[in-house]
């Protein structure tokens, strides 16, 4: 079943085309890559898909419906976006913002109720992140600070998860841990979207993956279909060792290739 | 397991009943002693005599003016902190009450006053809203804590450069003697009448501002991650801004400059609620009235001679609030 779709989907600022013609679907189950050099467009899909941004061009349909028929608070009980390098502006304690995650299912005059709170609480399990639930979020260090926000967004209990780098900056105990939460995630009617640069992760986690270039669908599907030394060669630039054991598929970078400027 | 969260009530209760004890003991305070209980039972009496018109008439609008203006600069200033994410935000840091001034200067100025009563307080707000806006174009989306202080101080100028351009054309030295006066901020010799003007705007400005404490809360994780929680992040903002606009320029139109209460009041309150935006709404409108009721009282008790000015104490204390602040925030700013 299609959780998400995408068709033909454009953006552009003035007369600058930054997306075009992207067509993506997310069926329920599934953990879905975005990759592609720095300015391909990934983080502007992920935008318009989660309608922070308004598409130029195309639709978007959640569970076959089109979004604009949608109420904006139905939308957001959906989804949770985790956007890249997250932050809280204020000195909150761990437990505060992942309560955050509630607000979509607060009307504006209310506060937590008992449901709210057991959510909570739930989504500091998932995260583990529980042991530090009063701490406050900025004396974190960077792997359990995207777990708190990871947090966040599972407290909103969103069928779609979707996240922007979610593994940039962590070591690589942390980097599993957050791809392991989304794979996790992304079961039964649920399912998740992650941009990645990191292609290894991509390739062992994620069913399918879309690599946008140049704001353009490049090409989309199984990473043992599709992460081969040519692809990478061709959108990034770079030569690559491909290796697939047991454990999936391991993508090396050994060499940049001379003329390509991506 | 139930997670525990700390209620506002008791804080909240707490506030209320200082304020109240507050007014009562601002009642009692004047130049001339008077009896309370006598001016009281005069009014029912239906005679109107020296003490019921000094209790009615000129201390009790008085300190209800006071709390209404101290309410509207807390919450004004809370509302703004959580907008801007920026702790140093304050209507009369960022220009929008010395805007709110120069829009009441007019009305003043051109005799608009008489015209209508709501004249006053509509150009204190249409000032502020001026000032709003250009806030934010100048600001955007630019999360810069340098850029909105550095629009503040620009529009601060413009606003008093409008105010002194107003003063240089002034028809006489008793108008120019009067906006001056006023400009300082005060709240004293005000009727009934000019309580009764402001309230509806500030009224509507605190409605507005409190319908939006869920988007401020939300807004701690910035304004992408508001908009994937369904917030419709362009029109909340200009629902915040009108609401400020309206409760400070009506403020401002009634009793002049009366600086640093909002930035005072929200960093009195937090130590007690938290960070949370919202949380801090009903706390620092109920902590500001009782602030200013209480410099209120302070200004009658030190002044002998001439009147000390409201909005000058707040200022002389302030300022060097605001210094300490910068201190303490400054390495988290750059």
């Amino acid at each position: 079943m299609s959780l998400l779709q995408g068709l033909n989907l454009g953006f552009q600022i003035g007369d600058i085309s930054i997306l075009k013609g992207i067509d993506i679907e997310v069926n329920a189950g599934e953990m879905v890559g975005l990759i592609g050099p720095n300015g391909a467009g990934k983080s502007t899909l992920l935008r318009l898909l989660t309608c922070v941004e308004k598409a130029s061009s195309g639709e978007i349909f959640y569970d076959d419906t089109n979004v604009t028929q949608i109420s904006a608070e139905q939308r957001a009980r959906r989804i949770g976006y985790l956007v890249q390098a997250a932050k809280a502006y204020w000195p909150f304690s761990v437990e505060k913002t992942v309560g955050l995650g509630r607000i979509p299912h607060q009307k504006w005059w209310q506060h937590s109720s008992d449901e709210d709170q057991s959510k909570i609480y739930r989504a500091m399990e998932v995260t583990e992140t529980l042991a530090y639930r009063n701490r406050i979020v900025s004396t974190l260090s960077g792997g359990e600070h995207t777990l708190v926000m990871l947090a966040r967004i599972f407290a909103t209990d969103p069928q779609i998860i979707f996240a922007d780098e979610p593994v940039a900056a962590l070591d690589p105990y942390h980097q599993l841990h957050v791809m392991e939460i989304l794979r996790n995630h992304s079961r039964n009617d649920q399912a998740s979207v992650v941009v990645l640069h990191d292609l290894s992760l991509a390739s062992r986690f994620c069913d399918r993956l879309y690599i946008i270039n140049h704001g353009e669908l490049y090409t989309s599907g199984a990473p043992d279909k599709i992460m081969t030394a040519e692809n990478i060669a061709e959108v990034y630039g770079v030569k690559t060792n491909i290796v697939q054991d047991a454990d999936g598929i391991s993508v090396m970078p050994v060499s940049r290739l001379g003329d390509h400027h991506p | 397991m139930k997670v525990t969260s700390i209620s506002n009530t008791p804080l909240l209760t707490g506030l209320a009943t200082s304020l109240l004890a507050v007014f009562c003991v601002a009642l009692m305070v004047g130049p001339v002693n008077i009896g309370i209980g006598k001016a009281v039972m005069d009014l029912f009496a239906g005679q109107s005599t020296i003490d019921s018109l000094i209790l009615f008439d000129i201390r009790l609008p008085r300190a209800l003016l006071a709390m209404l203006i101290g309410a509207t600069l807390g919450l004004a200033g809370a509302a703004l902190q959580g907008l801007l994410r920026n702790p140093l935000a304050e209507p009369g840091i960022i220009g929008v009450s010395n805007c709110a001034a120069f829009g009441a200067v007019m009305v003043f100025y051109f005799g608009y006053a008489n015209f209508a009563w709501f004249a006053l307080p509509l150009g204190g707000l249409l000032g502020a809203l001026v000032s709003v806006v250009i806030i934010f174009t100048l600001v955007g989306n630019s999360k810069s804590v340098v850029t909105l202080i550095l629009a503040g101080v620009a529009i601060n100028a413009i606003g008093g450069a409008l105010i002194a351009l107003a003063l240089n054309f002034a028809p006489n030295p008793y108008a120019m003697n009067e906006i001056v006066f006023w400009l300082l901020g005060s709240v004293a010799n005000r009727s009934m009448n000019e309580l009764l003007i402001a309230l509806p705007f500030v009224v509507v400005g605190w409605g507005l501002i409190l319908y939006c404490g869920r988007f401020l809360n939300a807004l701690t994780l910035g304004e992408e991650t508001a908009m994937s929680m369904g917030f419709d992040v362009k029109r909340l903002r200009w629902i915040l801004v009108i609401g400020v606009a309206a409760s400070v320029g009506a403020a401002v139109s009634v009793a002049g400059n009366i600086g640093f209460i909002g930035l005072v009041v929200p960093h009195l309150i937090r130590p007690f609620v938290g960070s949370e935006p919202r949380r801090l709404l009903l706390p620092s409108a109920i902590g500001g009235a009782l602030l200013l009721v209480f410099a209120d009282i302070a200004v009658q008790l030190l002044s002998s001679g001439g009147e000390l000015k409201l909005g000058v104490i707040t200022s002389l204390v302030g300022g060097p609030f605001f210094l300490f602040l910068i201190l303490k925030t400054r390495n988290l700013m750059l």
